[in-house]
């Protein structure tokens, strides 16, 4: 006799128990009394927990909890043919971006792409210590074989930041905008920063193939945009309310003060959110191999796999000689912008 | 005379169900009951002010006495509960957007307390924004922002940026970008008040050139009367957003309303705010010490006099006599008027 029959007998709900009683799946408590035999016994003599499980041995009608998970696996899995015509249209640029950088960056020649980033480090920072760092760790990468999948852990941080920064920044002036879109819009980015980096590939498996470069690309914006909302939004919200009302009071128009106001004002804390993306798709970009993410990340799977500490511990270091030259080119950026305003 | 900017019937109050609370503002609850009691601010109360063109209408009172909100709801950056503006003849409430946009760049330019520039922006690019703004033609947004550059005594700053400059000088800039603006009307909250004692009153003195030169119609705001008296050609005194007391600053000083100006003004350096016309009596005697021009200061006079109480002196404006000043009357009017007995102090602050 299970613990809480005597609770369904005198609510009257017998009938409505034991409507169908049919075989169900053993509970995962019964499969252990099987198996443990007397110890289980003894317990029931007890008071156990009224879960899903336990109840259900008293009423059929009470489904168990492994249908709760089964029940969601079958509602995804009913919606996942709707949810793919939509989103797979949609996300299919990202793909050709993915692949289209990758390719760019893996058949360029070093001596052509060595300068080139080089340029891009001295233009954005202007600061030659900075640029001469850069060119000191793309050379040690060249010179350990592991210039290739550095750059396409590169290319897939590029590509990433890029798109978080393009759609991050509007979403986050419109949270600037209206006290609701923040209210609502908050929870979301507090989830999508909480939630384990695993847990949310998991829906993104079902829905796109594991071939599909977009698949990871989705993983990693959806991780790394977080930053660039939040502190657009912060930013905005912070400007001087005196500059605005100038703004206002000097006839401008919104967009006016959008683009001459807002957004420059707003800049260096805008800024500091894309130096976060940077490494928040940089740390991504390693979970993301084990979704076919191409870099140096598929080296630090392979270190773990197979074992082969050096394998793994280079790749590893080499993500953090990465990570500290994305880093301290885009902090020069932002301090640059910051010097200007404060000039002395 | 139609006045440059009419004020009528104004009421502003802060809170959710401010229309509401109109009615019981206008049959006469006061400042602390409404907050009290229905948990809104009163603002404004029942203004009534006629600005004139090519003057300058100062309007003071203690923080907190709605002086930025009346000046805010003359180029509508806050709406009012009730009340009429009219610049030049329009209800400014029935404007829509683009309208009232054009009557900010238009008609009127504002310099704020704490500068407001962009400090992205260098000095020039700030006298150019109101300009650039309109969509005016860069080689003129150029000339005429390095002019009015120029005119505020900041030829050479012209690449600088903000971040770069003294408190002064920045407000200045906040000069230039208003004039360059090129309006009738300039609104001006509290704009020296951040600024150095010595600096301010260079300030000033430069508002003062400017105006002689420009004739704008001036709205500025302070809480300080010295500053009040050497600018206002017409004085408003505003205390828990209501009007005590408006018009001429002499008049004010030598016949305040209430006791509580008589308190505000009783501070004052009456010698040198107070000028010769204010004292004025008609002719009569025979015999003068001297002549004395109308707008002088008695400070001024008593020097002349030497101190002497029986001199006696025609008062002229220009060539023509207008009347004597006996130096009895004057000794006098340096004397705030007492305030009658029973009467209880007025706050001060
Ligand atoms: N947005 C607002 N909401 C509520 N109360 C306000 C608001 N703005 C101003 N007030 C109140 O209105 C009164 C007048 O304020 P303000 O015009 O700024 O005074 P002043 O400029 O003379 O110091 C004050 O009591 C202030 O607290
Ligand atoms: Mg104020």
């Amino acid at each position: 006799m299970a613990a809480y029959d005597n609770l369904f007998d005198t609510l009257g709900l017998r009938d409505w128990c034991d409507a169908d009683k049919s075989e169900a799946p053993m509970s995962m408590a019964q499969l252990l009394s099987q198996t443990q035999g007397a110890d289980a016994a003894a317990e029931e003599t007890g008071l156990p927990f009224p879960s899903l499980d336990v109840l259900h041995e008293s009423c059929h009608a009470i489904g168990q909890t492994r249908d709760l998970t089964a029940g969601l696996e079958e509602g995804f899995l009913s919606i996942r043919g709707q949810l793919k015509t939509v989103l797979d249209p949609i996300t299919q640029p990202l793909s050709w971006m993915l692949d289209g950088t990758l390719y760019v960056f893996e058949t360029t020649p070093w001596w052509v792409m060595i300068p080139l980033l080089l340029l891009l480090s001295w233009v954005v920072s202007r600061s030659r210590a900075v640029t001469a760092f850069v060119a000191v760790v793309l050379l040690f990468f060249a010179l350990i074989d592991h210039y290739e999948v550095a750059m396409q852990t590169l290319a897939i941080v590029f590509v990433c930041t890029g798109l978080s920064v393009l759609l991050g920044v509007p979403i986050g002036i419109g949270m600037s905008r209206s006290n609701t879109a923040q209210r609502l819009i908050v929870p979301i980015l507090d989830l999508l920063q909480t939630l384990p980096t695993f847990v949310y590939l998991i829906p993104l498996i079902f829905l796109f193939s594991v071939t599909e470069s977009k698949l990871y690309g989705i993983a990693i914006i959806l991780y790394a945009i977080v930053p660039v909302i939040r502190l657009t939004d912060l930013g905005i919200r912070l400007v001087d309310q005196d500059v605005v009302e100038a703004a206002n009071a000097f006839g401008m128009t919104p967009n006016q003060k959008l683009f001459r106001v807002e957004l420059p004002l707003a800049l260096p804390n805008i800024m500091a959110g894309v130096n976060q993306t940077i490494m928040m798709s940089l740390a991504m970009v390693v979970i993301a191999s084990l979704v076919s993410a191409p870099g140096l990340g598929v080296l630090v799977l392979r270190g773990i796999r197979n074992l082969e500490l050096g394998v793994g511990i280079v790749a590893g270091l080499g993500i953090v000689l990465l990570a500290v030259i994305l880093d301290r080119v885009s902090k020069a950026a932002l301090s640059r912008v910051d010097k200007q305003r404060n000039a002395q | 005379m139609t006045a440059k900017i009419s004020i009528r019937h104004l009421y502003k109050i802060f809170g959710p169900r401010e229309k509401e609370m109109v009615a019981k503002v206008k049959a006469g609850i006061d400042k602390p009951t409404l907050l009290e009691q229905h948990s809104h601010v009163l603002g404004l109360d029942d203004i009534n002010v006629d600005i004139q063109a090519g003057q300058t209408t100062v309007i003071m009172g203690l923080s907190g006495s709605g002086k930025s909100t009346l000046i805010r709801h003359l180029n509508r950056l806050i709406d009012p509960t009730a009340g009429e503006i009219r610049v030049d003849g329009d209800d400014i409430m029935k404007l829509g957007k683009s309208e009232l946009r054009r009557l900010r760049q238009k008609k009127m330019s504002m310099v704020f307390q704490k500068f407001a520039l962009l400090p992205h922006r260098t000095v020039l690019q700030n006298a150019m924004m109101p300009l650039s703004v309109q969509g005016v033609a860069a080689s003129e947004q150029d000339r005429e922002a390095r002019k009015w550059l120029a005119r505020v005594g900041l030829d050479g700053f012209e690449d600088r940026y903000p971040a770069q400059l003294s408190g002064g000088m920045q407000q200045r800039v906040g000069i230039a970008r208003a004039l360059t603006a090129n309006t009738d009307i300039m609104l001006m909250d509290e704009a020296f008040s951040a600024l150095d004692p010595l600096i301010r009153t260079d300030m000033q003195n430069l508002l003062l050139e400017l105006q002689a030169e420009l004739h704008k119609t001036i709205v500025f705001i302070t809480h300080d009367l010295d500053e009040a008296l050497k600018l206002a050609d017409h004085l408003v005194i505003l205390k828990d957003g209501a009007v005590v007391q408006q018009g001429e600053p002499q008049q004010i000083l030598l016949e305040p309303a209430t006791p509580y100006i008589e308190d505000f003004v009783s501070d004052i350096n009456r010698a040198r705010v107070l000028r010769v016309g204010s004292v004025t009596s008609p002719l009569s005697a025979s015999r003068f010490d001297g002549d004395i021009d109308a707008g002088s200061t008695l400070e001024k006079l008593i020097a002349l006099s030497d101190g002497d109480t029986n001199h006696v002196y025609r008062v002229m404006r220009g060539d023509e006599v207008i009347g004597q000043l006996d130096m009895k009357d004057l000794v006098k009017a340096l004397v705030p008027r007492v305030r009658s007995s029973g009467e209880s102090g007025a706050p001060k602050g």
